[in-house]
């Protein structure tokens, strides 16, 4: 589903720019080949900044999806009916595939899954920040379905042009899933919003619950950063915050507001000069609360995901000696 | 934020979820294995990515959940990871003159300019 829209870069690495010296002659062919479109593979030599940013960000993708997974899982045992059942079920089975292709991607870099799920359950590493949020009703899982898909769309195919290839390829993958997720969740959400007036409320109310979230989900403008340059000469960022945000609104604020249905914000307008949609301040102060650890659900959704993995335990060891043999007792 | 939080979750609600670390060994998740996947007979399995397995048995039915969910399917193949032989990437310019070598292709062959003028000769002749 969802990459991270927003890498979340930690303290320490925001202070202290990386230490490392490259070699000038290899910096320069690297991006040379960068230039010219080919794809960086496992093996062939990249500067440490792009091997440890990329790390971050394909880890925090793998873990959006995983932890990403919960809100709507959730409903499963509820979805209002058979249908909806079928496809939240195939749709959160994808989330958790993205999550393993994402993990064998990154693990080409470097750092093992195991590493990296232990950092995730010791809240070192992030994972994107709706997913610390409720869904309280069906209509928030529609709401996540239809509109955070999308917005994670417009991240994800931009980074599926990015130049570290195995990356590439898990996004190429993810993508042509997503189409199903998008689908399947407009599906709900246009069907709550042609519906009874109280389908209609519940709808709009969950659309209100949902808007900041969103506009988070891109991060805060990184136009300034001197580092966000540099990662997208070298194809790891593709588009600017503010530009996949900007996509996003073009792309489905129509499509929201076909169904009369709206964003809770009367400052939400595009300008038809510069093509820029601008909106009311989302309340940043609030985002980095709730990446420092202090949303509604951040604890919930380690505690859960910390007893998948202590639940699973028993499981691995048993695939990892399928053979044992057990003697039983004659009498 | 919300202190008093009822979660929806039904794992929050029944189960005794635990407290404090808990942490995954080194090779707890085991090593990967490539999949390749065949479309359809009598074509070639292709690589299409590779997953986390404990061995070959399980590669499978993990691959079958991973890269056989939709689409078209008859056969998969998974090799160890640690199996596969590459050539060094940087090595790449061995091939560099590979298209050079038009001797190896058929399209170089052209006939039709002698056979023509053979055939004018002999009406001249």
């Amino acid at each position: 589903m969802y990459g991270g829209g927003y890498i979340h870069q930690e303290e320490s690495t925001k202070k202290q720019p990386e230490a490392v010296v490259e070699d000038p002659a290899k910096l320069a062919e690297f991006q040379a080949r960068i230039d010219r479109g080919e794809k960086i593979e496992p093996h062939d030599w990249m500067p440490t900044m792009y091997r440890k940013q990329l790390i971050r960000m394909i880890e925090q993708h793998a873990h959006s999806e995983i932890i990403g997974s919960l809100p709507e899982g959730t409903w499963i045992t509820r979805a209002p009916n058979f249908k909806r059942k079928m496809a939240l079920i195939a749709k959160v089975q994808d989330e958790i595939g993205h999550g393993h292709l994402l993990y064998t991607a990154c693990e080409t870099l470097g750092k093992p899954r195991e590493q990296m799920i232990n950092d995730l359950l010791s809240g070192k590493s992030k994972y994107s920040n709706v997913f610390n949020y409720p869904a309280v009703t069906w209509a928030d899982v529609t709401v996540i379905g239809f509109l955070i898909d999308a917005a994670a769309i417009v991240n994800q195919l931009a980074n599926s042009k990015g130049s570290y290839g195995p990356y590439c390829r898990a996004l190429e993958r993810i993508c042509a899933e997503e189409a199903f997720h998008l689908k399947q969740g407009h599906d709900a959400f246009v069907f709550l919003a042609t519906g009874t007036q109280q389908q209609r409320d519940m709808l709009q109310a969950a659309v209100n619950r949902w808007y900041k979230p969103i506009i988070h989900f891109f991060g805060p403008s990184d136009k300034e950063s001197v580092h966000s340059e540099q990662l997208m000469r070298w194809k790891v960022k593709m588009a600017s915050n503010d530009d996949m945000r900007n996509q996003f609104f073009d792309m489905y604020v129509p499509k929201v507001r076909e169904v009369g249905i709206d964003f809770p914000d009367p400052n939400l307008k595009k300008d038809p000069e510069t093509g820029k949609w601008s909106f009311s301040d989302p309340d940043w102060d609030e985002f980095y609360e709730v990446i420092k650890g202090n949303g509604p659900c951040n604890a919930e959704r380690l505690a859960v995901r910390k007893w998948a993995e202590e639940t699973g335990l028993w499981v691995r060891q048993a695939l990892a000696t399928p053979y044992t043999k057990t003697t039983v007792p004659l009498a | 934020m919300s202190e008093e939080n009822n979660s929806l979750d039904p794992r929050i609600q029944r189960l005794d979820l635990p407290q404090g670390e808990s942490t995954v060994k080194p090779n707890e998740y085991w090593g990967t294995f490539e999949v390749f996947l065949q479309e359809k007979r009598g074509k070639h399995h292709q690589h299409v990515g590779s997953l986390h397995a404990p061995d070959q048995d399980m590669a499978l039915i993990f691959a079958k959940e991973q890269y056989g969910r939709r689409g078209r399917c008859v056969n998969m193949w998974v090799v160890k990871t640690t199996d596969i032989v590459a050539f060094q990437l940087e090595d790449e310019d061995m091939f560099a003159t590979t298209p050079d070598k038009t001797h190896r292709e058929a399209g170089i062959y052209k006939v039709r300019d002698r056979i023509q003028e053979y055939q004018e000769r002999q009406k001249n002749a």
